[in-house]
Order: C-alpha cells, then sequence, then structure tokens
C-alpha cells in the first residue's frame, strides 16, 4: 500500500471513532431523508399523487421513494462539513499538516468515513421506505447500478461538503452552506415531474443536477425509462466531485487565514 | 551546526507589515526564546518556520533543509505545539498519541511503546482512557507536547507552551523542556513571560514593530537597561524633602513619597547606603532594593517611547 492509502486509513479509524462516539450527526442526516419520506407519503402522498402524477404512473410512493433515497446523500453532506471545519478551527490540520505525512490523508480518510456512513443511511432509507409500500421492480443488475449511482452522487457531494468545510470559518457557516446540497431536491423531479411546475421553476428544476441523478435512479428501480439522463447525472457527479477535489486541495495548502 | 537559519525574513497581511526583516540564528541543542507583546509577530514567525505559512521574502534553512526547496525535509525534523491545544477531543489520550504513532509509521509495536512511555512520562497514566474533552487545560497542554514528541523530533517549536497554566504546570512544562534539551532536542519557544525566557533560554530575540529590538543572552539583555536602585518610603512629605536633598542622585517621586537611589542593590552598596542614611539622618519607613530584570528590559524595549516605561513605573 502507498503511504497515502496508509494514511488514509489511519484517518478513516479516527472517523470511525468518532461516529461511534458521537453519532447524533450521522442519525440527524439519516432521519431528515426518513422525515421527508414520511412527510410526502403519509402526509402529502394522496393529493400529490392523484393530482399531478399522470394517469397510470403508478403509487406515488414508487415515484418519491427514489428521490427522498438520494436527499441522503445530500443530508449526510452536514456531517462532512462540520467535521472539517471543526479540524480546521481544533488545530488538527494545521497540525497535521506540520507533520511528515501524506498530505491530504485528513481528507480523503474524512471522504472514506463519510462515503461509508452515508452509504449505509442510503441503505436504511431503502428499508423505510420498503416498509412503507416502496416497491421497486429492478433486477439485481439494476440495484446494483442504482447503488453504483447512488455511491457516485455521495462522492461527489463528500468532496463538495469538504470544500465548504475549510472554505467557512464557523461550525454554523459549514452547516448552512450544505443545507443548498440537502434542500436542492426539493426543486427537482424528486417530488413531482416538472411538467407540472410553472415555467421558471420546472426550467431550474430540469437543469439542476440532481433530476437528472434522481431520473436514473427511478429509471433503474421502477423501470421508467432513463434516456439521456444517465450521462447528465454521470457528467453532474464528475464535475461536482473533481470541483470539490480541486478547490479543496487548494483550500488545504493555502495558509491559515488568507 | 546551526539548527534555524533566518535571513532577511519578511512577511505582511496586506498593507500590515509583520515582520520587517528578520534574521535569526539557533544553535542545535539551545534553547531559543521569541519574546514580544501581543500581536508582535510571534506566531507568525513560528507558522512560517514550520511550513505553515509562505513568507514574503528572506531564507530559512530548518535542520539544514531550504524551507522554499524542501518543506518536506523541513516536516521530517520537526515537532510543533501550537499556541492553541490542537488535540482531537473524541479521542482519548492514548488514541490521540496512537494517531501520531500511527501516521508516523513507527510500526505497531515501537508505536505501541512509545504512547506507554509518554503517557508515563507525562503523568497522563490515570487520564489516557478518557477522552480529551474531559482533561483540564494543563492535561490538554501536556497531551499536545508528548503529541508533538511521538516522532523525536530534532527541533521542537513551542508557541506559548506555558500560557494559562498555573505555576505546578508550568514547572512541570518547563522541566520537560530541561529535558529534551539535555537530550540534544533543538527547542523555538515563543513565550511573554520573562521568568520563562530567563529560566529556559540559552539566547533570546524581542521581536517588536516588526524587527528584532534586541538580542542575546539573558545576562546581556539585563544589561541592555539602566541598573538597579533602591526605593526609600517615606510617610511624610518634609522627610521626603530632607532626604532629597541630600541624596540628589535620586529620583523622587511626590506622591508616592519615594526616592529611588541608583544602586545595584549589592551588599557593599547597601551597606556603604545605609551609613550614609544614618549619617545624614536620613529615616526612611521602608527600603527596597530593585534589580534589572527581564521585565525592565522587556518593557523599556518593547513600550511606544523606549526608556519611558519600565516595570515601576514613569521614571
Ligand atoms: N491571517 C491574517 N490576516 C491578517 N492579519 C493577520 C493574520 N494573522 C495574523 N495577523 C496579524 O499579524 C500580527 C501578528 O500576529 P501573530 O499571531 O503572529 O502575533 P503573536 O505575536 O503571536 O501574538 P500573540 O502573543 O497574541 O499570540 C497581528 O497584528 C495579527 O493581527
Ligand atoms: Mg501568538
Amino acid at each position: 500500500m502507498t503511504t497515502t492509502m496508509i494514511d488514509s486509513v489511519t484517518m478513516f479509524r479516527r472517523d470511525l471513532k468518532h461516529a461511534l462516539r458521537y453519532p447524533v450527526m450521522t442519525i440527524s442526516g439519516i432521519g431528515t431523508a426518513v422525515l421527508f419520506l414520511l412527510l410526502f407519503v403519509g402526509v402529502f402522498g394522496n393529493a400529490l399523487g392523484a393530482d399531478f402524477l399522470p394517469a397510470g404512473a403508478g403509487r406515488y410512493i414508487d415515484y418519491v421513494a427514489p428521490g427522498v433515497i438520494l436527499m441522503a446523500a445530500g443530508t449526510g453532506t452536514a456531517a462532512t462539513a462540520i467535521k472539517i471545519n471543526q479540524d480546521m478551527l481544533e488545530g488538527i490540520i494545521a497540525r497535521l499538516r506540520t507533520m511528515s505525512i501524506a498530505r491530504m490523508s485528513v481528507l480523503t480518510g474524512q471522504v472514506i468515513g463519510s462515503l461509508v456512513r452515508t452509504l449505509l443511511s442510503g441503505i436504511l432509507v431503502v428499508l423505510v421506505a420498503v416498509a412503507l409500500g416502496f416497491r421497486p421492480s429492478a433486477t439485481p443488475v439494476e440495484y446494483l447500478a442504482a447503488f453504483g449511482v447512488f455511491a457516485m452522487l455521495t462522492f461527489a457531494l463528500t468532496w463538495m461538503a469538504v470544500a465548504f468545510g475549510l472554505a467557512t470559518k464557523t461550525v454554523a457557516g459549514a452547516n448552512s452552506l450544505t443545507l443548498i446540497l440537502q434542500f436542492l431536491p426539493l426543486i427537482s423531479s424528486a417530488f413531482l415531474p416538472t411538467d407540472s411546475m410553472p415555467a421558471g421553476v420546472a426550467w431550474f428544476a430540469e437543469h439542476q443536477p440532481y433530476t437528472p441523478i434522481i431520473e436514473t435512479l427511478r429509471g433503474l428501480l421502477m423501470g421508467s425509462g432513463i434516456g439521456d439522463s444517465a450521462w447528465w447525472a454521470l457528467a453532474w457527479c464528475v464535475v461536482l466531485a473533481a470541483g470539490g477535489f480541486f478547490w479543496s486541495r487548494a483550500l488545504y495548502n493555502r495558509p491559515r487565514g488568507a | 551546526m546551526s539548527a534555524i537559519e533566518v535571513s532577511g525574513l519578511r512577511k505582511a497581511y496586506g498593507k500590515h507589515t509583520v515582520l520587517d526583516g528578520i534574521d535569526l540564528h539557533v544553535a542545535e541543542g539551545t534553547v531559543y526564546s521569541l519574546l514580544g507583546p501581543n500581536g508582535a509577530g510571534k506566531t507568525t514567525t513560528v507558522e512560517i518556520l514550520t511550513t505553515l505559512q509562505a513568507p514574503d521574502a528572506g531564507s530559512v534553512t530548518v535542520a539544514g533543509h531550504d524551507l522554499a526547496t524542501d518543506p518536506e525535509g523541513v516536516r521530517r525534523s520537526i515537532g510543533v505545539t501550537g499556541q492553541f491545544s490542537a488535540v482531537d477531543n473524541l479521542l482519548t489520550g492514548a488514541e490521540n498519541l496512537q494517531l501520531m504513532a500511527d501516521l508516523l509509521h513507527l510500526g505497531k509495536r515501537a508505536g505501541r511503546e512509545r504512547v506507554a512511555e509518554l503517557l508515563e512520562r507525562f503523568d497522563l497514566v490515570d487520564a489516557a482512557g478518557r477522552i480529551a474533552t474531559t482533561y483540564s487545560g494543563g492535561m490538554r497542554r501536556r497531551l499536545d507536547l508528548a503529541m508533538t514528541l511521538v516522532g523525536r523530533p530534532r527541533i521542537i517549536f513551542l508557541d506559548e507552551p506555558t500560557t494559562g497554566l498555573d505555576p505546578r504546570s508550568r514547572h512541570t512544562m518547563w522541566q520537560s523542556v530541561r529535558d529534551l534539551v539535555a537530550a540534544g532536542t533543538t527547542i523555538f519557544l515563543t513565550t511573554q513571560y520573562l521568568d520563562e525566557a530567563d529560566q529556559l533560554a540559552d539566547r533570546i530575540a524581542v521581536l517588536n514593530g516588526g524587527v528584532l529590538v534586541a538580542e542575546g543572552t539573558p545576562a546581556e539583555l539585563k544589561r541592555l537597561v539602566p541598573g538597579g536602585h533602591v526605593r526609600l518610603q517615606f510617610s511624610d512629605p518634609a522627610r521626603l524633602e530632607h532626604a532629597a536633598v541630600r541624596f540628589a542622585d535620586g529620583t523622587r517621586d511626590d506622591e508616592a513619597l519615594t526616592l529611588d537611589v541608583p544602586g545595584d542593590g549589592g551588599v557593599g552598596t547597601l551597606r556603604t547606603l545605609l551609613d550614609r542614611l544614618s549619617h545624614e539622618r536620613v529615616e526612611p519607613d521602608g527600603l527596597s532594593v530593585h534589580t534589572p530584570d527581564l521585565d525592565d528590559v522587556f518593557l523599556a524595549l518593547t513600550a511606544k517611547s523606549p526608556t519611558l516605561y519600565t516595570k515601576d513605573g514613569v521614571r
């Protein structure tokens, strides 16, 4: 193994200890997604399903579950940004930067930790959705691909969250920035088809990153047709991941306070 | 060989010049102390020397490695304890040390042994299994230093290591520094406490207004300010007047009713002074000896208009 990998694993183990000792942030990430699932299925479900879904489009829970599952990738980012920000404020990052270690291992260790935690959260949300009546029609290969889509989005959002954590000067600031990632799905095709929205909103919803990713996941799980969404999904994830990575790297190497 | 070599170091934040051409020379195996008031640029200097910040100009060599071309070599040779404790609050003391050992690739056995040894040495054995949030300020500082030592660095930077510690903890920290130096380590220490520099440092540099206003051994620095004096305390103005006439070289303070007579406070000088007092029938209520210490040096050198202020007030 290269030193980068060894050091990243060391930092990942640290992150794991944190998650076990202080699970509140992980739980609240899962909780937010589950709450949205309950809200849209239980509270608004009947009304929305009847009024906005085209006739014969199936049950509302089957429509909404893929979007909410992807929301779990977004709600997991708060913990990531907060933890990176804390490491910076507490001087941990400065300490590690004066040591002769694989330079980015603090960040990569955190990314691995966030990835593991968020993937588990995603699985949990799927189980809750199934308990509420979600019945995907996917083949094993499609399930695997769906998992890949979720992992890809999580990876991309996590690097953005790392950058947010490094870019902000307070924990509250870091948390606030991630709200964009957490609640962007509200104006996407997650809860309603975009053609049921007012023109301006619909345009935004159709062109923001979550929509093609949601369409891809929904297509894989429910067989609703993917079209070119998969390519857009891939492109967005690559752009977000690369953007987050290079931004993080620049911020990480930046001198104190500059 | 010198451990740290700095010449012409400059650093500005925007228009605010913090370091305006600093030269430092730290010999291996010695304690070098950088003194300065708040905001003088001590932390900035430490951060530049430890690769956290880039200087605007100047050349820096640490442990023979050029900071500009071989920062990784510098990092391999140094240990840093910053101004504010950088310990992981959610890990125990032992885990914090183990994290350092793992990142430095000490190996399983050697790592565990090093952790146990440092816990012992810094009196943290009982607290080893508790998470760091439960530590007192002194314990955190000890853990912080212990973490710095895991990799046995040749040069250690300590930025205000005893600020906020009680006297006992300060002495423990001082002893740790002495032990390290005895083992051949070079220490670069910043402090606002003059007695700390006086106790520990082989050489002291005083940083003020972006430049080093003095540099030398503690003894050399003490020679820089006016000598000591004997303060005579009186109970009424008439007696002060009576004394002031006879001791024309004294400095009187009519409000405090004191007269400062120059003198180094040695036994001989004191005996002469006492003889003269009784001869002139000067009867002070009290007498105190003031020898110049680094506080006088510090205050004189870092005052806005130098020499106006001393520890004893306006002269
Ligand atoms: N990132 C920054 N941006 C702008 N100014 C800064 C920055 N960092 C430090 N300064 C300024 O540089 C000066 C020196 O700061 P520094 O922290 O080095 O002082 P110090 O001697 O360590 O002080 P203290 O004893 O309070 O720790 C201060 O005036 C400070 O406000
Ligand atoms: Mg400082």
